[in-house]
């Protein structure tokens, strides 16, 4: 429904979105996740109108929206802050977009009172909107958001502002909300637990442009490069030397170690990074490729297994695994990865 | 004998040790501190304030022979009823005016980028400072009958007297407030503007609601209490305003101050002069209160604003033609009495008196040469730039007085303590009082009647001190406030004295609101009139005083005279707001 073609903005002489090319669906939470700073917000405000691009298309079912003003795109938009009007009253403040529709006041009084119940918040209809406590205030925006049925819902970090508890409870809330007005949405934010638990799909913005893009267990499974692997925290990265192919073996401070690729390998003699996984070690003496030896420095335990450092050399003085049993701490311990399971990956631009 | 002196020994101590104990707590600490500007303020202010009262319920005061005494039934009510309401209207119509052109101004200020943005900044806090009279002068140089218009005019028509009659009509009375007064609406509102959270206009407009609705719907709302605490403090400058009118709009036009000073200074009818400024003085205090009351409502900020750069260049034609007849518009008002002022005092364009027919046209430096000079029949007794040494030793003076008063009441006002509740009110309450009031005040009081000398210029520097004194608090106390109490107590933890932790600690962080202070008190101290015309003496002239006796005597010399010491004036008072906008952090302002 939502198509954005390659978008382009700079800020301060630097290029800020270089390119930026996505589309949403009918009725898709799609989460756009970026590093602050990553231009996130700043693209929400070119779809929504408020900020034109330097380059590149915004288009509704196939329509450029270049000459439609902010507020004849019926689009919704739910800020970070929430951008609640302080000097009208709660119903005031939902009541503003269904206002602008000119619609009859009972059918007016009839959508804020709908909408008060849709967020749990039907008593608070005379209330400031200074008295809110910041969940309130949350809700309330997303409930002026949605009253006047925009055909596309954009939040910017919706729950940045809450503490964590909160946010778990709301996003929760957000998502049923989301899925039973059936609006496509656009849903910013730069928490990757936040992003797995809302998003249909989800795109990830960096240097600019999306890096990757499809469903939350992708980017765990396939993440696209070295860059989006360490985005998201997914395990330890080792450089090395691809020295043979079928199988592939590169050579690595860890010695010799057989991976394997989800792209095209890299050609004989060029470097790559391999990802190993904490949870993919096993300890298991008959394997007999990727043995990997190390001084266990540290251990950790947590509630299921034990979290585990080791000191393998001086050129990776922490290697992180995860095993069911404990070690000692200062002894020597020996584990492997089966060939499968070490991940060969693309440098990407560089990090 | 012994137990005797051990016994008192021990009862010394114990009152040392008690009093140590009261320094201690913020009470007693805020009384110490309070004692001497409020003995100050008891004196020199509230003194002469009950002085005036009572001459007006009594009839009686030391000053005036039982022969003045009055009867407060036999008064014309229409004596006190013209000034008033010639006053209100004045300053409702200045008000008005000063809107019309001071909300576009702040648009302009809020919303866009242009070039040459920076210098109408700077140039619009100008007129902030800039005394009355040089002020005044600059009109009169510009579109007086010795100003440029007009000798232009004359010269290129060969008309044989001044074709525009600016001087002493309405009209200038309002030219003259609408220059003073349009910055400060545009400083107030474009402040509130400019920090108005941009979120909340995206919101309206994604949510529908067109630029004209988002603006009535959002923008104008929100900015309603900048907008009407601006207005009220322009109403209470162009209420209170003396010198403008007095020069300007020549006796004619009498509004509560300029005919408090004729009545008190001319007729000698100190007992009406005495009602209208009371009746003044209620005014004021009406209008401050309902000022304090609207900008109170200001405080509706949910979320810290945006840090969205929000000014932009024009785009669409018109609202590039409208930018430019602005722009346009704010310059000349600004810029051409100021510089026809300067470019005034050094062109000689009329005969001196006595120099008949031929006499040089051109660029001189007479005017400014001949300030030494200590001619006969000159309207003082000294050269005329003793009239700046003057004024520049009275504004030494009322710096030491206020910066040393403002320094006590702003620790005061840091001690938290019921007891500031009511001394803030009492020492806010001079920013009410006009200037011509005070100066009436003291001639009440100090002064022997009838009218004969007033035997302490000191009293000058005084009455520039308490018209000083609460803009040097409104300076001293928030940038005392902003000092952690976290630092002192490193200092302390890491062995400073009490004494160490100020000279350390507050200090150095209070150097720029102490020089900001000394500046605040140096120009209002050089340009101070309304006070200083009751007080001043031939032999001790002051700038502002000079300046208002030269203008108003025929003669290219006079005229010239007074035109390049109020160029002097200007220069000294830019140079001060020049320094103040350097010292002070962006997003202070002034009010």
């Amino acid at each position: 429904m939502l198509s954005v073609e390659h978008i382009y903005k700079s800020y301060e002489g630097q290029p800020l979105l270089n390119g930026v090319s996505f589309e949403v669906h009918e009725s898709e939470t799609i989460c756009l996740l970026g590093s602050s700073g990553s231009g996130k917000s700043t693209l929400l405000r070119i779809i929504a109108g408020l900020e034109e691009s330097e380059g590149g298309q915004v288009l509704w079912k196939g329509k450029p929206l270049g000459d439609t003003p902010a507020h004849q795109r019926r689009f919704g938009l739910m800020f970070q802050d929430y951008a609640l009007f302080p000097h009208r009253n709660v119903s005031e403040n939902i009541a503003f977009g269904l206002r602008m529709q000119n619609l009859p006041k009972d059918e007016l009084n009839s959508r804020v009172s709908s909408a008060l119940e849709t967020i749990n918040m039907s008593g608070f209809a005379q209330r400031k909107v200074t008295e809110l406590s910041g969940g309130e205030q949350q809700r309330v925006a997303l409930a002026r958001a949605l009253a006047p049925n925009p055909r596309l819902l954009m939040l910017d970090e919706p729950l940045g502002a809450l503490d964590r508890t909160l946010r778990e409870q709301l996003s929760q809330e957000l998502r049923r909300i989301l899925h039973e007005s059936k609006v496509p949405a656009i849903y910013v934010t730069h928490d990757q637990e936040e992003a797995f638990a809302i998003a249909d799909r989800l795109l990830l913005l960096h240097d600019g442009v999306i890096l990757q893009s499809g469903r939350p267990h992708e980017f765990y499974h396939h993440p696209k490069n070295v860059w989006v692997a360490s985005f998201f925290g997914l395990g330890n990265l080792v450089e090395g030397t691809v020295i043979a192919h079928s199988p592939l073996q590169v050579e690595t401070p860890l010695g010799l170690i057989q991976a394997s690729c989800d792209q095209d390998a890299p050609q004989i003699g060029e470097k790559t990074t391999l990802l190993f996984r904490p949870s993919q070690a096993v300890q298991d003496p008959h394997t007999t490729e990727n043995h990997i030896t190390g001084k266990v420095l540290d251990q950790v335990f947590q509630r299921e297994d034990y979290r585990l450092t080791l000191n393998i050399n001086h050129h990776i003085p922490e290697f992180n695994i995860i095993l069911p049993e404990p070690a000692e701490v200062g002894a020597n311990l020996q584990v492997s990865y089966p060939p499968a399971q070490v991940l060969c990956l693309d440098n990407g631009a560089e990090v | 004998m012994d137990r005797c002196l051990v016994g008192d020994r021990i009862e010394l101590s114990a009152l040392f040790s008690t009093m140590q104990r009261w320094f201690k707590q913020p009470t007693w600490r805020a009384l110490l501190l309070w004692v001497m500007p409020v003995v100050f303020l008891a004196y020199f202010f509230y003194q002469p304030l009950l002085a005036l009262f009572n001459l007006v319920l009594t009839g009686r005061s030391a000053a005036i022979s039982p022969a003045w005494g009055f009867d407060l039934g036999a008064l014309n009510l229409n004596r006190i009823w013209r000034p008033l309401s010639f006053t209100i209207g004045q300053a409702a119509l200045s008000t008005l005016l000063t809107l019309i052109i001071g909300l576009p101004g702040a648009w302009l200020f809020a919303r866009f980028i242009f070039p040459g943005k920076k210098a109408l900044k700077i140039l619009t806090t100008l007129p902030f400072i800039l005394p009355t009279v040089v002020v005044a002068a600059g009109f009169n140089a510009l579109l007086g009958p010795r100003g440029w218009v007009n000798l232009g005019l004359m010269a290129l028509f060969d008309l044989p007297s001044p074709p525009i009659q600016f001087l002493n009509t309405f009209g200038a009375i309002l030219v003259a407030h609408v220059f003073y007064n349009t910055t400060i609406i545009i400083r107030v509102v474009s402040n509130a503007w400019a920090q108005q959270n941009i979120r909340l206009r995206h919101a309206a407009q994604v949510l529908g609601a067109s630029p004209w609705r988002t603006f009535r719907e959002v923008t104008l709302p929100l900015l309603k209490p900048s907008i009407l605490a601006g207005t009220f403090l322009v109403f209470l400058f162009n209420f209170t305003s003396f010198g403008v009118v007095l020069m300007l709009g020549g006796p004619q036009f009498a509004t509560l101050e300029v005919e408090i000073y004729v009545q008190a200074l001319h007729l000698l009818n100190l007992p009406l002069a005495s009602i209208l400024a009371i009746l003044q003085l209620l005014c004021t205090l009406l209008i401050t209160l309902g000022h304090n009351r609207v900008s109170g409502l200001g405080d509706v900020i949910v979320s810290p604003p945006a840090h969205t750069l929000d000014a932009r260049k024009p785009r669409k034609g018109w609202e590039r033609l409208v930018v430019i007849v602005l722009i346009i518009t704010l310059f000349t008002l600004l810029v051409a009495p100021l510089a026809s002022l300067a470019l005034r005092s050094f062109v000689k364009l009329e005969p001196t008196r006595g120099e008949r027919g031929d006499f040089q046209r051109g660029l001189t430096l007479q005017f400014y040469r001949e300030l030494g000079v200590n001619r006969r029949g000159d309207l003082f007794f000294v050269p005329p730039i003793a009239a700046a040494r003057n004024s520049f030793i009275f504004a030494l003076i009322t710096i030491g007085i206020t910066l040393s008063l403002g320094l006590l009441v702003a620790y005061a006002l840091g001690q938290r303590t019921v007891i500031n509740k009511f001394l803030d009110p009492l020492l806010m309450l001079p920013l009410g009082a006009s200037a011509i009031t005070l100066g009436l005040g003291f001639i009440i009081v100090f002064n022997r009647p009838p009218f004969s000398t007033l035997r302490f210029p000191i009293l000058i520097p005084i009455a520039h001190s308490l018209v000083a004194l609460p803009f040097i608090v409104r300076t001293l106390a928030p940038a005392l406030g902003d000092i952690p109490q976290s630092l002192r107590n490193a200092a302390r933890v890491l062995g400073a004295s009490p004494f160490k932790v100020w000279r350390e600690v507050d200090l150095p962080l209070l150097t720029p609101a102490l020089l900001v202070s000394t500046i605040f008190a140096l120009t209002i101290s050089l340009g101070e009139f309304g006070a200083s015309t009751f007080l001043v003496r031939p032999e001790y002239p002051t700038m502002p005083v000079a300046i208002f006796r030269y203008i108003s005597q025929p003669g290219a010399l006079n005229y010239g005279q007074a035109l390049a010491m109020s160029t002097i004036l200007m220069l000294a008072c830019a140079l001060g707001i020049f320094i103040i906008e350097r010292l002070q952090s962006p997003g202070k302002d002034l009010f």
